[in-house]
């Protein structure tokens, strides 16, 4: 009977999405639709080819729901090899112009890669490994099965529709021109409906845990996706010209808007790139060290410390705008303020090998976890510092922010990360170990060279241009043009690419480890038959 | 008075006090004596269920 309602719902939305391919006013929306209709099409077939099958049922309640994992880490690792390689062609699209093709024009140029690019690593790499993690952890630590059924594949398809959708309405020229929300309103629902249902099946697996208490790492998960769907409702608020075209428009305008951006963009950082990633850290980094976190008072007054500051922190974005001085100010002594919450968390995760320091030696996924702690705190002091007004007008629209994100985006989520993918896959698999521990400090060591690379170039080129664009000679006259300041860049913008090479060869090893691993590995004797029941 | 004042003072008076309040006292809840073995225990969920869930009914052993 179900199958007959899905049937039903599948083959309007093909016929709906197809109407609307037909009446498309833009080619990115017609493109977008005619996506639609080719997955809504063969999940109709899908559905179709097992309607009326004999059902066989088995009973799951007993395992947990793993193969939406295993789904999740894929995406996770491949999205982030792609997300890598588009941030280095536009690395390298800055230092060389002509790179922007002329045959590509208006698709494939810096302007256009470079939302693609932060889409891909933020919400492609970052928010898949995000739910694959999450939907992991919360098992565990509840003892129960995901809640839900096949609601979590419905999750994970529907996030990759998401990005699929995003990716090609960019090129394309569909956004809305918002940073880290540029995908336009008929995305924005769709990634709604996704969300919520992500919400429900995490929640319903807390709510049937076994376990009476809710580990740590759950509550940033929580706050992670309950204050991802309230930025993301709030600052999405726009309405489309048309029924057919992608093009829509905001409800807020001039100061208002900003500062709404700039409470999402904020948010974003905390709460999707900082709670989740924590979430991960909480599990991860004590699994891997094979010792319970540090702290676990430190740990919930870290949680409240920080959820409780962060979502003030947005205006720091907006010195020296048309915002009110006040809201500028409240948000620069709010994100100093964050200094004690980020560090009491960067304290409990490398406190949390205390005892096992010799592990550094021996584990190269321990040291990858250890060292993407290291760039939270690194990154969580640069960016308050960053936030007072004097040196933010020294910083600001400089290379230097790029710089800084960076060195949070590829050293904190990228490497935490990637430690718990090596800690992730042996698992899955059911193997006994990763294929290759030599290969793991391969990844670290180019990782981490890359890194260094790039915020060091952008250190140096960030300062040097926020100096020239302010030198002024005897007279008050400014000394540069901006042209000046964008020809003596060129050698930290190579510099700037080769770290990025690092990083992205990185990842490309990390991908061929993890293959190997699934196939080459061997497994995990079984334990499970010829024991005696209880 | 407007919308725009009327939350303005709450925001300023009685709702600065509560978010104050709740975060004191979430950081006095997790110092109350007793604590320090609850959270040993707790700390340890990950090392308990890394295989299967819990078992129907009661509260679950070591797995």
């Amino acid at each position: 009977m179900l199958n007959y309602i899905k049937l039903i719902a599948l083959g309007l939305i093909t016929l709906l999405a197809m109407i609307g391919a037909s009446y498309a006013r833009d080619l990115a929306y017609q493109v977008n639709a005619l996506t639609v209709a080719l997955v809504a099409a063969g999940m109709f077939l899908w559905t179709l080819r097992n309607t009326d099958e004999a059902v066989s049922y088995r009973d799951v309640s007993g395992e947990y729901m793993d193969g939406v994992v295993r789904a999740g880490v894929i995406a996770t690792a491949l999205w982030g090899v792609v997300g890598f390689l588009v941030g280095v062609t536009i690395a390298f699209q800055l230092a060389f112009p002509v790179l922007n093709f002329e045959w590509a024009q208006g698709y494939l140029n810096f302007g256009k890669l470079r939302p693609l690019h932060t889409s891909a690593v933020i919400f492609a790499f970052g928010g898949n490994a995000l739910i694959a993690t999450s939907f992991y952890v919360v098992q565990r630590t509840s003892a129960a099965r995901l809640w839900g059924g096949n609601l979590a594949w419905f999750v994970f398809w529907g996030f990759q529709l998401v990005i699929v959708l995003a990716a090609t309405g960019y090129i394309l020229g569909a956004t809305q021109s918002k940073e880290y929300a540029e995908p336009e309103w008929y995305v924005d629902w769709w990634l709604t409906i996704v969300w919520v249902a992500y919400l429900a099946v995490f929640m319903g697996t807390i709510v049937k845990r076994k376990e009476p208490h809710i580990y740590v790492a759950n509550w940033f998960y929580l706050s992670f996706i309950i204050t991802v769907a309230m930025l993301h409702l709030v600052n999405n608020l726009s309405i489309p010209v048309s029924i057919f075209g992608s093009k829509s428009v905001q409800v807020f305008s001039g100061v208002q808007d900003a500062m709404t951006q700039w409470w999402y963009g904020h948010n974003a950082v905390g709460f999707f790139l900082t709670a989740g990633f924590l979430g991960m850290m909480y599990y991860f980094v004590p699994k891997q060290a094979e010792r319970p976190v540090f702290s676990y008072k430190l740990s919930i007054i870290h949680f409240w410390a920080l959820i409780f500051i962060y979502i003030w922190a947005g205006p720091h974005h907006l010195h020296y705008t048309a915002l009110p001085d006040w809201a500028s100010t409240l948000g620069m002594v709010f994100s100093i303020v964050l200094w004690m919450p980020s560090w009491g968390g960067m304290i409990n995760g490398l406190m949390t090998l205390s005892g096992a320091w010799d592990k550094l030696r021996t584990d190269p996924i321990i040291r990858m976890m250890v060292i993407s702690v290291g760039f939270y705190g690194m990154s969580t002091f640069e960016g308050p510092m960053m936030s007072i007004r004097a040196v933010n007008s020294l910083s600001h629209y400089t290379d230097w922010t790029i710089g800084h994100v960076h060195s949070g985006a590829l050293g904190w989520n990228g490497m935490i990360t990637f430690g718990a993918l090596y800690f992730l896959v042996p698992k899955l698999w059911n193997r006994e170990r990763i294929y290759s521990l030599s290969l793991v400090s391969w990844h670290f060591w180019l990782a981490t060279i890359g890194i260094i690379l790039y915020a060091a170039s952008m250190w140096v080129t960030g300062i040097m241009e926020g100096l020239m664009w302010r030198e002024v000679d005897a007279n008050g006259f400014l000394v540069n043009s901006f042209a000046d300041t964008v020809a003596a860049k060129f050698p930290m913008y190579v510099v700037r690419g080769l770290g990025g090479v690092l990083f992205l060869l990185g990842a490309i090893i990390m991908c061929y480890n993890l293959y190997m691993t699934v196939k080459r590995s061997p497994a995990v004797e079984a334990k499970n038959h010829m024991v005696p029941a209880e | 008075m407007d919308t725009y004042t009327i939350l303005r003072q709450i925001a300023d008076s009685w709702m600065l006090i509560a978010m104050f309040a709740f975060f004191v006292g979430v950081i006095l809840f997790v110092l109350r004596p007793g604590s320090t073995k609850t959270y040993r225990d707790v700390a340890d969920i990950p090392f308990r269920h890394e295989d299967k869930p819990a078992p129907k009914g009661g509260r679950p052993e070591e797995a």
